[in-house]
This record gives structure tokens, sequence and C-alpha cells, in this order.
């Protein structure tokens, strides 16, 4: 196991390592994935780069969310090259893992548990965390009086707030985030864009699928369902 | 959403030790069973329900009892911890706690290792603390219910262990039910033959140090293989949800 330490840093691409920003977080070369004998994409090549808000886009069923998996490692049905920083991702997996946040469909919150409970639960997986800031950060996603009331009390706004959470206390480099706004509300909304946008300005890498019009400065498209076109 | 909270990026510290991290995915587990308490208890009257259903259907004859008792306990032990086993990763799943468990920068088999122990503390050892006083109600003597305990208590584990990847690989399908008994069930029969093999042994005056290391035997490799290949499984079955 890989101990991860300051001098090692997985990846180079932080504030600070100016000089390496230009140089891609997550490349994938002629990425192709089917699925149930359908081919959602091939050919498909793009980079991520540290300090940039990626979105991807298509309809429905064109395979957002499959490449969203495939990115974070969860889906194994596909082929073509995926290098982290320059390495192979899945040789890599562990100081892979250590620097990713994926939020999927299902954030993976636990109903019987409160928000406090769930976020230390996710959170405390990666890093030890305090308390106190754990609270701030539910505080921080408005969920201020409902610390402690269990999840399946709140609404599925409030619950995809608690998931929300994290990304007020990740560091890690690369946030893999799918459909984000989901039953936020429009206040809720341009809070997030405001976070992806001064995560993105920090250094970090954000690749999100939502359905929303999503406009940032400087926003890079990843374009699926062109396959399908064809 | 308040974005001035969060500090800024910074490189990741060590992160977190296995240790802490399995210690966390166990006591979550318990935690989210302790708030659903009735649902711990299943198991557990299943198995009572079975064994004091037995003498009634059957004989309730000291003689025909004090034979057959290890076997109805072994039995229905094994069939209510089968019974528990669809919920191991279920729940996680739906709610996409397992995506975020394999997600985890440690070892998965070690995190599926705890999720296994938790199942185990949860189903398989109330079963064993019950047992001594269902082995009295079936007329079983002092050093057999001794044995059968001892044998509960290393072969449960084994019970939770192999069932974690038949959990794991039935996963994504809507019926697991059926399939999981067909793919487990005969992984377990080893298991039933030893447990109750042992007892009979102890109930004849036999010595039972052999069958107690064959048990030790099983469970040592279960517990050294099998979070390997639940672990594979999990990834299969989350690759094809």
């Amino acid at each position: 196991m890989s101990v991860l330490n300051a001098s090692d840093v997985a990846c180079a691409h932080r504030p600070g390592y100016g000089a390496l920003m230009s140089e891609p977080i997550l490349q994938a070369t002629n990425l192709q994935c089917e699925r149930d004998e359908r081919m959602l994409f091939r050919d498909l090549s793009f980079s991520i780069l540290p300090g940039t808000v990626t979105r991807v886009e298509g309809a429905n069923g064109t395979g957002k969310t499959t490449l969203l998996r495939i990115l974070a490692g969860l889906n194994d049905a596909w082929s073509g090259e995926l290098l982290w920083c320059g390495k192979s991702r899945n040789w890599h997996r562990e100081e892979f893992l250590r620097n990713v946040l994926y939020l999927g469909h299902r954030p993976g919150i636990k109903a019987l548990l409160t928000p406090m409970e769930n976020l230390r639960a996710l959170v405390a997986a990666r890093r030890p965390v305090a308390d106190t800031v754990l609270r701030q950060a539910l505080s921080g996603t408005g969920l201020d009086g409902f610390h402690d009331v269990p999840c399946r009390r709140l609404s599925a706004g409030q619950q995809r707030r608690v998931a929300l959470a994290r990304l007020l206390i990740a560091d890690e480099p690369l946030w893999l985030l799918d459909e984000v706004f989901t039953a936020i509300d429009a206040k809720g909304v341009s809070a997030i864009e405001a976070l992806l946008q001064q995560r993105a300005a920090e250094g970090g890498a954000v690749v999100v699928t939502t359905h929303h019009e999503l406009q940032l400065p400087g926003m890079r498209s990843i374009k699926l369902g062109e396959v399908a076109a064809q | 959403m308040n974005a001035e909270t969060r500090p800024l990026i910074k490189p990741q510290e060590s992160g977190v030790s296995t240790v802490a991290a399995m210690r966390a995915v166990f006591s979550r587990d318990m935690k989210v069973a302790f708030r659903q308490r009735q649902d711990l208890l299943n198991p557990l009257l299943f198995f009572v329900m079975v064994v004091t259903l037995f003498p009634l259907g059957v004989s309730p004859e000291v003689s025909f009892l004090r034979e057959a008792g290890a076997g109805i306990l072994w039995v229905a032990a094994l069939l209510s911890v089968l019974l528990s086993l669809d919920h191991l990763f279920r729940h996680d799943f739906d709610d996409g706690t397992l995506e975020q468990l394999v997600l985890q920068p440690q070892p998965l088999f070690l995190l599926v290792l705890a999720k296994t122990l938790a199942h185990w503390v949860l189903t398989g050892l109330p079963l064993v603390l019950l047992a001594p006083v269902l082995g009295v109600m079936v007329h079983l003597e002092g050093n057999s219910i001794a044995v059968l305990c001892l044998t509960l208590l290393i072969g449960t584990p084994v019970l939770s262990l192999i069932g974690s990847i038949g959990a794991a690989l039935t996963l994504g399908l809507r019926s697991a039910g059926v399939l999981l008994s067909l793919l487990i069930i005969p992984l377990y029969i080893p298991v039933l033959i030893f447990g109750t093999g042992t007892v009979a042994a102890a109930t004849e005056g036999a010595p039972v140090g052999a069958y107690v290391a064959l048990m030790g035997a099983f469970l040592v490799l279960a517990i050294t293989l099998a979070p390997f290949a639940a672990a594979a499984a999990l990834r299969i079955s989350l690759s094809n949800s």
C-alpha cells in the first residue's frame, strides 16, 4: 500500500506548481464502451486539465454517467487508454482514488444515519477531519438545524446537500460529479456554480454531467451521442 | 451554500490508515443495524422457531432429540445466516454507499472483511449465544452443548465469509435469493458436516481435537480467500450496474 506524503504528492497539478499546470490530470485516448450491444462511444479522446471545468454533454442514454463511472474506475467494461498524470490509472489505483472525489446519482447517504454521521463516514475514509469542520460544511450547504436529524426525515434536495457538503471540505484535485444539480433549488444551483468556478480558479479539475444549462467562463465540453447519430 | 468555509487546496497528507478505515466501515454498519433493531431479530427468531418446531413436528422423545439435536441446531443456524445474507450489500448498493466504499483509497478486500465481520457480529454471534439455551431444550448434555457452541463459534464466521462472495456476485440481480442459495449451499455443506460431526463425536465421548482443528482450518481458509473473491465480485457487480 502506497502512502502518500507531501513530497511525492500523486499529482503535481496543484496551485503553486504553475509550470505543470498545463499537463493533463487525466488523459483518455480512444475510449470505447459498448453497453447492451450498443456502442455508446468510440474513439473518444480528451484530456482533463487542472484548473478547468469540463462538462459532459449528450442526450439521455448517450453514456454520460457511464463515462463518468469509467473515469472514476467503477466501470471496467471499456477499452482504450486512461492515463492518470501520465501513468496508467489501473496500475496506480490507490494513489488515483486518494485524489479523486466521485459523486454519483446515488450519493452514498444512509437514510438511517444523520447528516453528521453520513458526512463523517464519507470523509473519514480519506482523511481525519474534526467535527467542527464537518458541522461548518453542513451549515455551509444550508443544513443548519438538521445536523442530527436522520436523513430519511430530510427532503430529496436536503439529502443531496448532505452529499454536496463533501465538496466544501474536499481537497481531492479531481472531482467527478454526476448530475450534481438534481433536486437543488435555484439559489443552491448558483452556489454550486460559484463553487465549481472557484474550484477551477484554485487549480482543481472538475468534470460534471448535467442537463442544467451550465455556463462558466472557460468551460470545456465533451460531446457524447455522435456515434449514435452517425 | 457558502464556499468560504472551505480551506484552500493543499497536498493530501498521508491519508487514513487501513485499520482506521476498516473500523469506520465496521462501526457504520453497526450503527445502521442498531437504528433498525427489528431487522436484527429476524434471523434469531427464525433460528428459535425452526429448533422449537422440530420436536413438535417429528418427535418430542429424548432419545431422538439427543441424537438429532446438534444437526437441527446447525441446519437452523446455517439457514438463518443464509436468509440474512441478501442484506449484506443490498442496502449499500441501493443508496450508493457501496460505490463510495469501492472508491476508498484502501484495499477493498479489507473493507469487505470489515463489513463481513460486522455481519457476523450481528447475525452469527447472537446465534452462538442463543445455542446453549436451545441445546438444553433438545436435551443435549453439558459437554455436547459446549462442543456445539464451539463449532458454531468457529463455523458461523465461515458461513458469513463464504456468503459474502455469493451476496456480492448476485448483487446486480433483481431476484437474487434463489441463485444465492444455489451458489452458496454447496460450499456450506462441508462446514455443516464437520460441525455436526464434531458434536456427534463429543456425544460418543470420542476426542474432538482433530475435528475442531479442521474447522479452524476452514475458518483460516475463508478469512484469507473469501474477502478477495467478494471484493472482485463487488467490482464486477458495480461495473455492470
